[in-house]
């Protein structure tokens, strides 16, 4: 005998949604999620959003309107199938323009792995990505030190605190000319380093960078893999059970409501 | 129809694994004597016509804006191509 359960996929399948969802007034904010042909994890970064507590938004690449969305997450994937360079052609898509244009303006955007890439061949960040110096794909829960807890997308975390989240890509590993890498750390620009493993040879453990004014993030591992008790890291609370990818989505929901 | 070939090539201090892995293949198959192994990129743009200053100088800026990521790529070379070839 089974029973057939209706379940609304803003519902938590597993566990509840904790300590998340419960920011008053995170409910009017919406946050849009780009997807690009060949992004990948725009429905995960979609879940983590709803599951924070904020609306979540899909945005088609080739629309040229934000639909006055309060932020922007650009997700994981493989946008143009990761042709002439990763990022390198979604950055021209029609709606890069407005996203461009609203993150100079101060609106919080969060690129994760691909998005990572599209926001530094966008020159939203600086630095390139480029293939792992192993040559491997590389998929693994990671290790990660938060350095800076001020951004948008950080704030809350504690600096210092150590997080696991998941790790998966080709063209992960980092790099930037040795000025632009001396400017990022004098500025406290790293928000996030690889801990006790470097998976992909990134000049000086980086996994996430800023921009001046701390609203622009990008980070190579997935915090929105890890945002559900069942679906997250392995933790010593159990297999799956580890959401430290929460914060991220949560931190920008604090930015946004104290503006 | 005119052709004008674009060239670029991976800056010489950034780390190139695809490069490494095929010196590395080379070495395996016996091929060996190369010191080193770096991959580029070769574009061919092809214009109906000669080909002009104009379409060179626009062919330029596609090479730094899109055909090339100047933090980690270099744009060798922009020039049209010596040889007539119909562009299939």
């Amino acid at each position: 005998m089974s029973a057939r359960v209706a379940m609304d996929t803003a519902t938590p399948l597993v566990g509840g949604t904790g300590e998340t969802g419960t920011i008053p007034g995170a409910q009017e904010l919406t946050i849009g999620v780009v997807q690009f042909p060949g992004s990948l994890d725009e429905r995960d970064a979609m879940r983590a959003v709803t599951l924070s507590g904020a609306q979540a938004v899909a945005l088609w690449h080739g629309s040229e309107s934000l639909f006055g969305v309060d932020a922007v997450i650009l997700p994981g994937g493989f946008s143009y199938g990761d042709y002439l360079r990763c990022g390198a052609i979604a950055r021209f898509a029609p709606l890069m323009t407005a996203v461009v244009d609203a993150a100079k303006g101060g609106m919080p955007v969060l690129g994760i792995c691909n998005g990572f890439q599209v926001l530094c061949e966008s020159h939203l960040l600086p630095g390139a990505l480029i293939r792992n110096d192993h040559q491997k794909f590389v998929c693994r829960d990671q290790d990660l030190v938060i350095e800076n807890a001020e951004t948008a997308w950080t704030r809350d975390f504690a600096a210092g605190q150590t997080i696991t989240i998941p790790l998966k890509n080709g063209e992960g590993g980092f790099v930037a000319d040795t000025p632009t890498l001396d400017r990022l750390e004098g500025e406290g620009r790293v928000i996030a380093r690889y801990h006790e493993l470097n998976p992909n040879g990134s000049q000086r453990d980086i996994a996430g960078i800023t921009n001046e004014a701390g609203n622009v993030v990008g980070l190579m591992p997935h915090p929105e893999h890890a945002v559900e008790a069942g679906f997250g890291t392995d933790s010593a609370l159990g297999m799956r059970a580890g959401v430290d990818g929460q914060p991220f989505f949560t931190s920008v929901l604090t930015s946004l409501l104290q503006k | 129809m005119g052709r004008i070939v674009v060239e670029v090539m991976p800056k010489p201090e950034i780390l190139d694994p695809q490069g490494k892995a095929i010196g590395t293949s080379l070495e395996r198959m016996g091929l060996t004597g190369f010191s080193a192994v770096r991959q580029g990129k070769l574009f061919h743009l092809s214009v109906d016509g000669d080909v002009t200053e104009e379409a060179l100088a626009t062919a330029r800026e596609a090479a730094t804006s899109l055909l090339s990521n100047p933090v980690i790529e270099d744009v060798v070379s922009v020039r049209a191509a010596d040889d007539q070839v119909d562009d299939r």
